[in-house]
């Protein structure tokens, strides 16, 4: 696979908006494209973390294991959305479930071989752990908003 | 040029006495939301209302209760009401059945400026039940759909089990060329919709951010952070209405109780547009 294809694809999704040209073309190297079915199982929980995914169409889970068996979805994300970031931070093991809840194609790029980008270039780390940490923190705030249980007005459960 | 909101006088003894009306149709939308058409008493031979106005329904015996129309502003011979049982009032409004009598006085406060919106996009954007006092901007929207520019609908809700007008939204979607996204903060197992706050869903809605105007209505926690997710866009503070909810006494301005700063809701609200409200919104414990 000419892997050098991608580049344009991953100069227009917004995760990577606005990325250096040097920087486009090293991620590149470590990209490939992916398809999953609805309701394949992209990734999960306790496995290695050996990638992360830009998604460019479709929809997936963010998602825990149950009580009860099954899975609770915590979050969705699609379009223009960056799924993992365990592929940056030790032990390098997925902390949810991925589910795609319809068909999606995304990127998928490879943890390993960015990491080891990111030993020798700290250009590429840097810019990396700043889009990464802006997404986590983004996820959090929105997890803090959930929290708040915002429509409930201290409604119990049902 | 945004236009401000727009207003009808409500005013004199007659706005003090209640109609009565009666129930022609009571349908349930969640466990805890239920919707009330009501038909005039013989003498009245029209209901005119802005979009985002409200009445002061009255549950004989009990009290009243300030509710937002929920109606289509083009029937002006029916009354719709969507209201959640929360208290005492809306609690034996929930028991009316047809035929039920109920007063009514009003239509009050401020409107959604919809008429003074052509050439926009709309954003509505709703938590909860506050897709209801938006239901009649969305109408009227829908009604002159060739003089608008995009509409975006958001709307965030509990869990499945809570989101009203949910068929109305998607038929919407389907007949209108307009874009709802709805997400909940609970999922069900069967739920293939959005997930997350609904203030992530403003990031990736379909307007320009130029000539865009945003009407929220919920929770003021909930429209304090989708204000600060639309000014991320691109909008400016006159670019954004919110609807404000207090304790609702009078509903003409003489009673004081659901004054907020300088305003009193029921008469200078309770739709404002944002950089007028802004130095009371944010303001704790006002």
């Amino acid at each position: 696979m000419n892997t050098h294809s991608l580049a344009p694809i991953i100069r227009k999704h917004a995760f990577f908006a606005g990325l250096d040209e040097t920087i486009i073309d090293l991620v590149t190297g470590c990209a490939e494209n992916v398809r999953f079915e609805s309701g394949t199982v992209m990734a999960r929980m306790g496995d290695a973390a050996d990638r992360f995914f830009l998604i460019r169409e479709g929809r997936v889970s963010v998602a825990f294991p149950a009580q009860q068996g099954g899975s609770v979805t915590i979050q969705t994300l699609d379009e223009d959305d960056v799924v993992g970031w365990s592929w940056l931070i030790p032990p390098y093991e997925w902390q949810f479930d991925v589910i795609a809840l319809r068909p999606v194609r995304a990127l998928a790029l490879d943890g390993k071989c960015l990491r080891q980008k990111c030993e020798q270039d700290p250009k590429l780390g840097y810019e990396l752990m700043k889009r990464f940490s802006q997404a986590m923190v983004k996820r959090l705030q929105a997890t803090r908003l959930q929290l708040l249980d915002l429509y409930g007005n201290g409604r119990p459960d049902k | 040029m945004i236009p401000d909101v727009q207003k009808s006088s409500s005013s004199g003894a007659a706005t003090m006495v209640p109609e009565a009306w009666t129930v022609a149709e009571r349908s349930t939308e969640t466990d805890d939301t239920f919707t009330l058409r009501l038909a005039p008493p013989e003498a009245r031979t029209s209901f005119e209302f802005l979009p985002g106005q409200f009445n002061m329904l009255y549950g004989f015996g009990t009290g009243e209760s300030a509710i937002s129309i929920s109606g289509d502003p083009a029937e002006t011979d029916t009354l719709v009401h969507t209201i959640r049982r929360v208290g005492t009032v809306t609690r034996a409004l929930s028991e009316l059945r047809h035929g039920d009598p109920l007063g009514v006085r009003g239509p009050f406060g401020s409107a959604w400026p919809v008429e003074r919106m052509f050439g926009h996009d709309l954003i509505f954007l709703a938590g909860g039940i506050g897709l209801a006092p938006l239901r009649p901007a969305i109408l009227y929207a829908l009604a002159h759909r060739a003089r608008y520019g995009n509409i975006v609908i958001l709307l965030g809700s509990r869990s499945p089990a809570d989101i009203i007008f949910l068929k109305e939204i998607d038929a919407w979607t389907a007949t209108a060329g307009i874009e709802a996204r709805v997400s909940v903060d609970r999922a069900t197992p069967d739920w293939q919709r959005n997930v997350g706050v609904v203030t992530n869903l403003i990031p990736k809605a379909k307007f320009d951010s130029g000539k865009a105007i945003a009407m929220l209505c919920g929770p003021e926690i909930m429209m304090r952070y989708s204000v600060v997710e639309l000014h991320k866009r691109g909008l400016d503070d006159a670019q954004i209405f919110l609807t404000m909810e207090r304790n609702m006494k009078c509903a003409v301005g003489f009673c004081g109780h659901c004054q907020l700063g300088p305003e009193f809701l029921c008469r200078d609200g309770p739709v404002f547009r944002y950089d007028r409200i802004k130095p009371w919104f944010s303001q704790r414990e006002l």
